[in-house]
């Protein structure tokens, strides 16, 4: 049973634990089980270690301690880290070392979180899967036959396995709560412009949004709490007070609506099904009204976001040209250099999403495909701004189905059964409103099954509201953890 | 007036000019790099300019209040706006994009009123950043194509550029000169920027077609490189004669982008329409709509300062001259109209004063370093008829070397003594007596035999007489 944020924090204060032992429990782990289930790109544990080390002396000097001292924690390998390798899992990044770090990064260390290394992902968070990744394939620590969702699989692979105490991962579709759903993790997208995504190396830059993956709903309140906030290097970062999501889960649900979507895409396995039947109970069980609410755009979420986030990549992946860092592929000239780099740089489906999205927003089309897909982008969020005047929150699947076999989605000529399974997630993303995935039991083969639950934006304090009573039903459920 | 030739026949020009200025900031338009011109390449750069992966960018608030004074000395409206991503690949561009404004532009709607009162409209300026410089080595005249090598400066990549749009209302190479000039004295009156063409802080494409009047404009023609205020005019002329050519032998004119040579004074085919850039626009997603409140809009229109036609039109109510004369022109774009108007309250004539400075101050800058009392004092001695105009040269040119001087002592020094009126009344009988057919002539009316008279009194004065003295005198004398 891991220890929550708190305990450890606690115990490195009062003397009880320290930043070494949690940490050597961690890297234990990582020696158990890496080699198999290929969670980070990097460990870096030489550095870590010595950070512990710091953060025990401090202790014991009676130096003041951050609010995460001791805690460890992985990072997506798209958050840029200075001086250390940081390559979205990509072969176009080879070599590159950041001269900064993302600010979400700076906030953790300043909170004296320790960095145990950068997680695997899918190619510049490209996948459902991590099968995209140029890396190898992250595995399911449930069964490591099967993926662990993605893009962020290495980060929830990697707290689901024990190799941190929590992560950080990024959803642009459902990159957090996906895998966080089938590695049996809590996993948050908060409202878009939460967290700051300076140093978050873009895939859609107006859907990424940075969070956290944690084992319990406080830890990831603890960690939201933290890094949430308006950062004046990000111009999208919303310069608001954020409440405080600790104070919010000691609130039951008496009286919170909770929305059930009747008009949701259908697709989800019936023991995916099974679990959100029992998730809506759970919650009337525990104070909460169950309203039904119509989402018409909902389903077309897929669609539109397949445009849209191809065409903010095609734009935001321009820059990988071979001249100032990452890979370069000599050639004959100038021209033949930028097309050598960037063939051997980038994989399938990187490319893939480039031209699509070249494509959308190209002189003749704009209007039938990226144009079409802002007028739904816009109804999406409308059709969702009006079931939340009727629900506080609403509760659908996180994924459609449970982790699945690796290789069994990746046939080219049938793409869509990969894409599909962010079909429940993606519309938060087009509308920017906040959504979070809570282990609810299990279906199929004993495997873990995610309720997601989304709210309107900035409303993360009735979305934990929600998360907290979950967590408390699946525990007196008995849930395996 | 013009140095141009106009077009032959009844052609008539149709030209639009898009100008780009750099902002005069202390910082680019979405980090903190300095915005500095002529430093070591690659100094003032940071992970936005370089575009690196993660990099966000953060608009610089001072390059919006800079970019609402040029739209509000333009007679823009300034509106709630939005910035777009212009996509290209080109190497001295590090993100493969450039942030521009598109459909929601922060001004539009302006005019420009040119010297002689013809107002030239403005579509819009609109904010976006520089790019950076390359230098391709070893090719042919400094193309990238065929060159060795490209070295790549980005010190003025994203330093932030106000693009301004005018609308197709100039009809001449000369009205063209007119409105760079006089929009070149707007940016540099409001502070916005330098505007020097020759560092490229301020940069002229020029849309040029030719149609014949009552009949729709003409197919156009885009030309950029063209570096000077003088090749604009050479540029506009060149290609207007280049259509009407191609017209006028049965050819049409294909729409493309033109390159000016300023070598052999022609411009040359860079890109036509089919293979223009598709900049696949979309919306800037790191940045969010931009949208000045009414109050920063009032507080940035009232601090504007007076504006070159305004400042012109007061040295001309304060002198009598025009005020698009060239001497209004010229010393209100040196920006020594403040101190030319001083001269009253020191006690000089201002017209007079207007003239020296016009003449003799051309590498003075706003605040020149002669005291006004002593030009003012010049020119109440030019006045009171204690030194004549070419004397007067003379004392000037010394106390401009000298930064200053009393005109009085310089005189003395030279000995400019001045003619009394009966020494001069002498010389003037004595012309009158020596030119008889001369002063028959002038008697009866005819005014250019005064110059013979005249030239008489100043070869026997030796210069020292004051010629609008002697005209008075002779106007005298004729009763």
């Amino acid at each position: 049973m891991a220890r929550t944020i708190r305990e450890i924090t606690a115990g490195v204060r009062d003397g009880s634990g320290t930043a070494t032992a949690n940490l050597e429990a961690a890297l234990a782990n990582v020696t158990a089980r890496e080699d198999e289930i290929n969670a980070f790109n990097l460990v870096l544990d030489e550095q870590a270690r010595a950070d512990a080390a710091a953060i025990d002396a401090s202790a014991k000097a009676g130096d003041e301690l951050g609010p995460l001292a001791g805690v460890t924690v992985a990072l997506k390998d798209n958050l840029c880290t200075r001086g250390i390798p940081t390559t979205c899992s990509s072969k176009i990044l080879d070599g590159w070392r950041p001269p900064y770090d993302a600010t979400v990064v700076s906030v953790l260390r300043d909170a004296g979180a320790i960095v145990v290394g950068k997680t695997n992902m899918d190619e510049f968070a490209m996948g459902s899967s991590t099968e995209t990744s140029a890396f190898g394939p992250t595995r399911n620590p449930f069964d490591t036959t099967r993926v662990p969702g993605g893009s962020s699989g290495g980060s929830a692979a990697a707290v689901a396995a024990g190799f941190a105490d929590f992560s950080i991962g990024s959803d642009t579709g459902g990159s957090i709560r996906q895998p966080a759903a089938l590695c049996g993790v809590v996993g948050v997208k908060p409202t878009y412009g939460y967290v700051s995504r300076y140093g978050l190396i873009a895939f859609a830059s107006s859907l990424d949004q940075i969070g956290p993956f944690t084992t319990s709903v406080e830890d990831a309140a603890v960690v939201l709490d933290l890094i949430g906030g308006h950062d004046p290097l990000d111009s999208t970062s919303i310069p608001v007070e954020r409440p405080s999501l600790v104070e919010a889960i000691r609130r039951d649900v008496a009286g919170l609506r909770v929305g059930r979507i009747t008009d949701l895409p259908q697709g989800a396995d019936p023991d995916v099904v099974e679990r959100l039947e029992a998730s809506f109970d759970a919650l009337r069980e525990a104070g909460a009204t169950i309203v039904d609410v119509q989402v018409p755009a909902f389903t077309y979420g897929l669609t539109a976001y397949y445009l849209i986030a191809p065409a903010e990549a095609s734009s935001n992946l321009a820059r990988f040209d071979g001249v100032r860092y990452g890979l370069r592929v000599d050639a004959a000239d100038t021209n033949a250099m930028y097309s050598a780099t960037r063939s051997a740089g980038f994989g399938d489906e990187v490319k893939r999403r480039i031209m699509l999205g070249t494509y959308a927003l190209s002189a003749g089309y704009y209007d039938a495909y990226y144009g079409k897909a802002l007028k739904v982008r816009r109804l999406i969020s409308d059709d969702l701004a009006k079931a939340y005047e009727q629900a506080d929150v609403l509760l659908t699947p996180a994924s459609p189905s449970v982790a699945f076999p690796l290789g069994s989605k990746n046939d080219p000529d049938n793409l869509l059964s990969m894409y599909l399974c962010d079909v429940y997630t993606i519309p938060a993303n087009m509308a920017g409103h906040p959504g979070m995935s809570v282990p609810f039991g299990n279906g199929a083969d004993g495997l873990p099954v995610g309720i997601q639950i989304l709210a309107g934006t900035l409303n993360e304090v009735d979305m934990f509201r929600a998360a907290a009573a979950l967590e408390r039903a699946a525990g007196s459920e008995g849930v395996a953890k | 007036m013009s140095e141009y030739d106009g077009l032959p026949g009844d052609w008539q020009l149709v030209v639009g000019l898009e100008v780009h200025v750099e902002l005069a900031t202390a910082t680019k338009l979405f980090s903190a790099s300095a915005n500095r011109f002529g430093d070591e390449p690659n100094t003032h750069i940071d992970a936005v300019t370089l575009g690196l992966p993660g990099a966000l960018p953060v608009l610089n608030r001072n390059a919006v209040e800079l970019a609402m004074r040029i739209g509000l000395a333009l007679n823009c409206t300034v509106k709630p706006c939005t910035f777009h991503r212009k996509n290209y690949f080109y190497p001295d561009m590090p993100k493969a994009y450039q942030i521009s404004q598109y459909d929601e532009p922060l001004n539009v709607d302006g005019f420009l009123p040119l010297p002689g009162g013809k107002q030239i409209g403005i579509e819009r300026a609109h904010l976006e950043e520089d790019t950076g410089k390359s230098t391709h080595i070893g090719g042919v005249s400094g193309r990238i194509h065929g060159s060795e090598a490209s070295l790549i400066d980005f010190n003025r990549a994203g330093v932030p550029l106000v693009e301004i749009v005018s609308r197709p209302d100039i009809r001449s190479a000369e009205e063209a000169r007119q409105y760079l000039s006089e929009l070149r004295a707007i940016l540099v009156a409001v502070g916005a920027s330098d505007a020097k063409m020759e560092e490229g802080s301020m940069r002229c494409d020029v849309n040029v077609s030719v149609h014949k009047p009552g009949t729709p404009f003409g197919t156009r023609c885009e030309i950029k490189n063209v570096n000077s205020i003088r090749s604009v005019g050479r540029a506009i002329e060149y290609e207007a004669r280049r259509q009407i050519d191609l017209i006028e032998s049965g050819e049409r004119v294909v729409q493309q982008t033109r390159h000016w040579s300023e070598d052999d004074g022609r411009t040359h085919t860079l890109r036509s329409k089919e293979d223009a850039d598709d900049y696949r626009y979309f919306l800037e997603p790191d940045l969010v709509p931009l949208d000045p409140s009414q109050e920063w809009i009032d507080a940035v229109r009232a601090a504007l300062p007076p504006l070159p036609a305004a400042r012109r039109q007061r040295l001309a109510d304060a002198t009598g001259i025009a005020a698009d004369s060239e001497a209004a022109m010229v010393v209100v774009e040196r920006g020594q109209d403040d101190y030319v108007l001083s001269a009253a309250s020191a006690g000089g004539d201002v017209a007079r004063v207007l003239v020296h400075v016009k003449e003799a101050f051309a590498e003075q800058g706003a605040e020149p370093m002669v005291p006004i009392a002593d030009l003012a004092k010049l020119t109440s001695m030019e006045l009171g008829g204690q030194l004549t105009a070419t004397q007067a040269k003379t004392v000037l040119a010394e106390i401009v070397d000298a930064g200053g001087g009393d005109p009085a002592a310089i005189a003395a020094k030279h000995g400019f003594e001045a003619m009394a009126a009966d020494d001069l009344a002498v010389f003037v009988d004595q012309a009158i007596a020596e030119q008889p057919d001369a002063w028959a002539k002038f008697r009866a009316g005819e005014g250019k035999a005064m110059g013979a008279l005249v030239g008489a009194v100043m070869k026997a004065s030796k210069g020292k007489a004051d010629g609008k003295a002697v005209t008075a005198l002779l106007n005298q004398r004729k009763g």
